[in-house]
């Protein structure tokens, strides 16, 4: 393991009164690099966020960043900032306090602390909120400070807790570009935590996805969507996620093998179909329909169909696919290299 | 308006005076029209069988006025409310932070704080009054073992005052400290994983984050603290009897005296209306100044 990576997670784990946190975490990031750490809840990527914070300490493992051992520094030795999947602005303290706040502790000179803040309030757009207190702004504007608050002390490893998860969908679009443009004009590397799979696909240049406390597959947005190295990630990624089918409902596959294929890669049957399936649902996005289908061996099947589609629930479409599309499992759930 | 959204309307208002009638009537009937009573029984003297009752506009309070044990008990009143209120809440502030920190038995020391406020007043006096004894008192037992002289601390003007306040911080402190401890337990714990990432430290985080979040409790407590430093006199009935000569006694005892062991009510009603007078102001003054440092969630 090479140790010339910006933030190195070698081997790190954590336990609480003997249940497992996190295990065996092995991470390299470069720096510049958007990561994302994704996987459902309890997948302990909160905690591995916490530990290379500094908020919690691993009981095993090292954590090295920028070429420093940090793994038993405190928190604000570590030299990175973070936002709060709850913000955590303080309420009594007024947009520009909460901003200038670590300047303050850290005794910067007021003129230079002003300068920051209003170059933070700039890129975040929060001009004019300077004296307005949390509770008078909306959940946007709150993630905003908080945003302005991670990137005024200029830092260059930010960290972020499912920083959109309060927020509405749209806004959470927006604030996506908004994030992904700051990291770019800033350069700041950033570790990103988040259960959204959209949301770590379009915006990570790397994604580190994790199951039960340990990592399941690191790689970019492409390579997991289109070589899952397990069935757990091809049904994780994407949307829809990969479609599972028993090796045994398709000609050519034997019964220990699971099947992967993709929604675009399926298409309706003229003549040879491989599989027939019933019609569960039909979901219209406008520049396509989405068509769920069952069968008895297959889970997830979709069938994508340009602009609108109609078909009947319960009508049984053939369908079919190409050998080249497929995604082969062993039985214990790990890719096999297509023969 | 249409008749339907009038009568909407009135359903509302009558339904909102419903829900703050019993309020109303109570308070009335046990706080406000006993306050106008006592106004209007301190402007009559007080009658004997030879001279009945009769209307002396502001005497008795000029009596009070030119009276020197009232300005001793207002003395000794300013000087418990001066130290037992901000002692009581600074160690009940001191108490909370340490109990709401990650310490073994938190709960033990939780309950030990706040055990005296579970004992009754006149409880809680008995106890100190075993504890001030001279000679056989606790106090005198541990001066003994070091060498020190017999002190009669109920028994002396010089000491008696500040054995009584004692007695009150002690018993106070704990039943603070609960209301601090819950307003603690409100603040997020973020807030201060967001204050050490930028490496604020443990005081830091106290006098700006804590302290200022916590206002709110303290203008709560600072009102009832203030209050209760007239209102809690139940130990000075067993521990000094306002004495000796008045060294020890309290607005509102001297009140209890002058109507029940004087009946002297026309001058216990003027001294009562008085009392009511200084808190209001006080209790007003004191949100006004605060309101404005305060942060409400």
């Amino acid at each position: 393991m090479s140790k010339n990576a910006f933030v190195v997670l070698d081997n790190i784990g954590k336990r609480w009164k003997g249940q497992l946190g996190v295990e065996h975490i092995s991470l390299e990031i470069e720096e510049g690099e958007f990561v994302a750490l994704l996987g459902p809840s309890g997948c302990g990527k909160s905690t591995t966020l916490r530990l290379l914070a500094g908020l919690e300490v691993p009981d095993e493992g090292r954590i090295i960043i920028d070429g420093t051992d940090v793994t038993s520094m405190p928190a604000a030795k570590r030299n990175l900032s973070m936002v709060f999947q709850s913000y955590a602005l303080f309420p009594h303290l007024s947009v520009a306090e909460n901003v200038m706040f670590g300047m303050k502790v850290r005794r910067v000179p007021k003129k230079e602390r002003l300068e920051k803040m209003q170059n933070a309030l700039d890129i975040t757009g929060l001009h004019g909120l300077e004296d307005r207190k949390p509770s008078a702004l909306s959940g946007g504007q709150r993630q905003r400070v908080a945003l302005a608050r991670a990137i005024v002390a200029g830092r260059k490893l930010c960290l972020m807790d499912e920083p959109l998860s309060n927020l509405d969908a749209k806004l959470r679009n927006a604030v996506r570009k908004d994030i992904k443009k700051l990291q770019s004009d800033l350069g700041m590397t950033i570790v990103y935590v988040t259960h959204d799979q959209t949301e770590a696909m379009s915006m990570a240049d790397k994604v580190v996805l994790m199951k039960d406390g340990r990592i399941e597959q690191v790689g970019s947005p492409e390579q997991l969507y289109s070589e899952p190295t397990t069935t757990f990630v091809a049904e994780f990624v994407g949307a829809p996620p990969m479609a599972l089918i028993q090796g045994a409902a398709l000609d050519g596959f034997t019964h220990l093998q699971t099947i992967g294929v993709r929604a675009e890669k399926i298409r309706v049957a003229t003549n040879n179909h491989r599989m027939t399936c019933t019609v569960t649902d039909c979901e219209f996005l406008g520049a396509e329909t989405f068509i769920g289908l069952a069968h008895e061996q297959a889970n997830g099947l979709t069938l994508k169909l340009d602009g609108k589609a109609d078909m009947k629930i319960g009508m049984q479409v053939k369908i079919t696919f190409d050998d080249q599309d497929l995604h082969v499992f062993d039985p214990a759930g790990q890719r096999v290299d297509p023969r | 308006m249409s008749d339907l959204a009038k009568l909407e309307r009135r359903r509302r208002a009558i339904f909102g005076w419903l829900l703050l009638s019993p309020a109303a009537i109570l308070l009335s009937l046990f706080a406000f029209y006993p306050s106008v009573a006592t106004l209007w029984s301190s402007l009559f003297s007080r009658g004997t069988r030879r001279r009945p009752t009769e209307f002396v506009g502001t005497e008795n309070y000029t009596d009070l006025f030119a009276d020197p044990t009232f300005w001793i008990v207002v003395k000794n009143n300013l000087i418990y409310a001066g130290v037992t209120v901000p002692l009581s809440m600074f160690i009940a502030l001191s108490m909370a932070l340490w109990a709401n920190s990650k310490i073994s038995a938190k709960g033990f020391v939780r309950t030990a704080y706040f055990t005296p406020t579970v004992l009754p007043m006149i409880a809680a006096a008995n106890l100190w009054l075993f504890f001030y004894t001279p000679g056989l008192g606790v106090l005198d037992q541990i001066g003994a073992l070091f060498g020190l002289p017999s002190v009669n601390w109920l028994g002396q003007p010089e000491t008696a005052l500040w054995a009584i306040i004692i007695v009150t911080v002690w018993k106070e402190s704990g039943f603070f400290m609960i209301f601090y401890l819950a307003a603690l337990q409100t603040i997020p714990v973020d807030l201060r994983e967001a204050s050490d990432l930028e490496g604020a430290g443990r005081w830091t985080y106290t006098r700006r984050i804590v302290l200022p979040m916590l206002m709110p409790t303290t203008l709560f407590i600072a009102v009832n603290a203030m209050i209760n430093s007239v209102k809690l006199i139940d130990h000075l009935f067993i521990l000094t009897k306002g004495g000796p000569s008045d060294a020890s006694k309290l607005l509102l005892y001297y009140i209890w005296e002058q109507a029940f062991a004087f009946f002297d009510a026309p001058h216990a009603a003027a001294l009562t209306i008085l009392v009511l007078l200084v808190l209001g102001i006080v209790a007003a003054v004191q949100f006004i100044l605060m309101e404005r440092r305060t942060h409400y969630q």
